[in-house]
């Protein structure tokens, strides 16, 4: 018996519903559980792009050099550092202290110790805030760099003191690039200003081919950059200025007044629109709330004008005990030359008379 | 049309199997609701083996639920620690809130929500998220201490923290203001 066309496709639609939906509750149920570690880097550096002949470590001559202005401590490491950007696209640098770059933007930062290179890190964006966290660690012969291992790498590298260099994991990554207002944190205004800050701690050379900010303008490369003189911290003397500029670079993309410890109202981070510094609005004469283990019986204010000693922030950046030092990673050493200018900086500051303390987190 | 029929006879005869099943055991109520779920995971994954404090109770050392959570009681006093050898390398006291060993003396953190003392205070489900992921505190802060297994409970899934999450914030508060971690050597 002949069926009509209509029927004879209702039918199959039918059954084919039915069996999606089997179908779909079966895969559910075998589908497996994986926690969510972040998304999945290439295998290789290598494979990242970075290079036009990963033989003889030929950067691709379309990514563009860069070097901030206030470096990142980390024990000393020599750094070189590249961005690329997507053909035919921009920086959005609407919002001037959180930049929107591109899906496709990568970045790299390469860390060598006396003369060997040991890590590269690596960032790429997915689109819609969704970034790649990536380290690849270098072979000893420096001829292969696969992907670190998911929790880093301990011990890679020998420093002074006994210490070690140690390869971050991927949520490491996070720890620092995911706490602040952008995950992109040494390519900024600020930090790519022409204005450079001669006294900053560690500060580099500009490579010859470097990018700035007046070069990412002149080629077209950021829209709605703000007008105006080069971007520069305002202080009271340049000793100011570089103690405010290296708070900024290596305490400001976790103490700030946008990311997830911003309850702590302790901003060290410097916005372009900032008119007094946040950093000693929020910690001149600021109580500590939980004071951490290991601070020196006395030390209670996150800094004290005019008095090192008393000052919890400059312990804590002097110190490398795990409890008690910040940044809490990254670093292994003791930024002596920072502590010695942070040092400077607030005895230069005259004691307060008797102000009303201050909470930490009074304005959560 | 009686294939179609059978069919779908069968698939909602395996969805009432799947249904009852999931009822009985419990996991329906785990999916449906996050705090059941939360509790669930709370009571199966050793959280009250060193968060509620242990005491000595008829059937030998067993958690004290009337602190339940609350982690190491902050009016217990602790003695020096035991001399260790490289053979035992750490310790526990009698509560099992208190460890010894080469990271110095750790204490177990007080989960409940009290707004002045519990750990979880001022911290947002995806900072508590992060700190089991990286285990560090605050999920950006320093390294949580052993013998906390996180590196057991990171591989566990986004919902199934957020679900542990949401059970601790509505369990009883417990004021209790754990102390600091000691550095090794005091």
């Amino acid at each position: 018996m002949s069926v009509p066309i209509i029927a004879r496709s209702r039918r199959t639609g039918a059954t084919l519903g039915v069996a999606l939906a089997l179908s779909a509750l079966l895969a559910a149920l075998a589908e497996p559980v994986q926690p969510s570690l972040g998304e999945t880097a290439p295998a290789d550096l290598f494979a990242t792009g970075l290079y036009t002949d990963p033989a003889a470590r030929t950067v691709d001559p379309r990514h563009h050099v860069f070097s901030p202005q206030y470096p990142l401590w980390t024990d000393g490491a020599a750094k070189r550092r590249w961005m690329s950007l997507p053909p035919g696209t921009r920086i959005d640098a609407s919002d001037p202290d959180r930049w929107a770059f591109p899906a496709g933007t990568r970045f790299w930062k390469e860390f060598a110790f006396d003369g060997h290179p040991v890590e590269t890190r690596y960032m790429e964006h997915l689109g819609e805030g969704r970034w790649i966290f990536a380290t690849y660690e270098w072979s000893a012969d420096g001829q292969q760099a696969p992907l670190a291992p998911e929790r880093g790498r301990a011990d890679a590298w020998p420093l002074p003191d006994g210490r070690t260099h140690a390869i971050p994991g991927r949520t490491d990554c996070r720890v620092c690039h995911g706490s602040g207002p952008a995950p992109v944190l040494g390519f900024s205004a600020l930090q790519l200003s022409p204005d450079r800050d001669p006294g900053a701690p560690h500060a580099e050379p500009l490579p010859l081919d470097a990018v700035d900010l007046a070069v990412l303008v002149e080629r077209g490369l950021i829209a709605n950059a703000p007008a105006g003189p080069a971007p520069r911290i305002p202080a009271a003397d340049p000793m100011e200025r570089a103690a405010l500029g290296y708070l900024h670079a290596n305490c400001g993309h976790c103490h700030n007044d946008r990311g997830a410890l911003a309850d702590l109202g302790f901003d060290l981070a410097h916005g372009l629109n900032d008119g007094t510094a946040a950093a000693r609005a929020t910690s001149f004469g600021v109580a500590l709330k939980d004071p951490p283990a290991g601070l020196p019986d006395g030390v209670d204010l996150r800094i004290a004008p005019g008095d090192p000693a008393a000052s919890a922030l400059l312990h804590r950046a002097g110190s490398r005990d795990r409890l008690l030092q910040m940044p809490p990673l990254g670093t292994a050493l003791v930024d002596e030359e920072a502590i010695a200018l942070l040092a400077r900086w607030i005895a230069n500051q005259p004691r307060a008379g008797d102000p009303a303390p201050q909470t930490e987190g009074d304005n959560r | 049309m009686m294939f179609l029929r059978a069919v779908a006879t069968l698939f909602l005869g395996l969805s009432f199997i799947l249904v009852v099943a999931l009822s009985s055991t419990g996991l329906l109520a785990q999916e449906t609701d996050p705090v059941a779920r939360g509790e669930y995971l709370v009571n199966t994954s050793g959280c009250h083996d060193c968060h509620t404090p242990w005491g000595m109770g008829p059937n030998g050392p067993e958690p004290d639920m009337s602190r339940a959570l609350s982690g190491h009681p902050a009016d217990l006093q602790i003695g020096p620690p035991p001399d260790l050898s490289e053979e035992w390398v750490w310790a526990g006291n009698p509560t099992n809130t208190a460890y010894v060993g080469p990271w110095g003396v750790s204490f177990t953190a007080n989960l409940t929500p009290d707004p002045e003392t519990g750990v979880l205070r001022d911290m947002s489900e995806g900072q508590f998220i992060d700190t089991i992921r990286n285990g560090r505190h605050m999920g950006q802060g320093r390294p949580i201490l052993p013998p906390m297994p996180w590196p057991a409970y990171r591989n566990m899934t986004d919902e199934d923290l957020s679900a542990i999450y949401g059970y601790l914030q509505q369990i009883d508060p417990i004021p209790n203001a754990v102390p600091e971690p000691l550095p090794p050597g005091q």
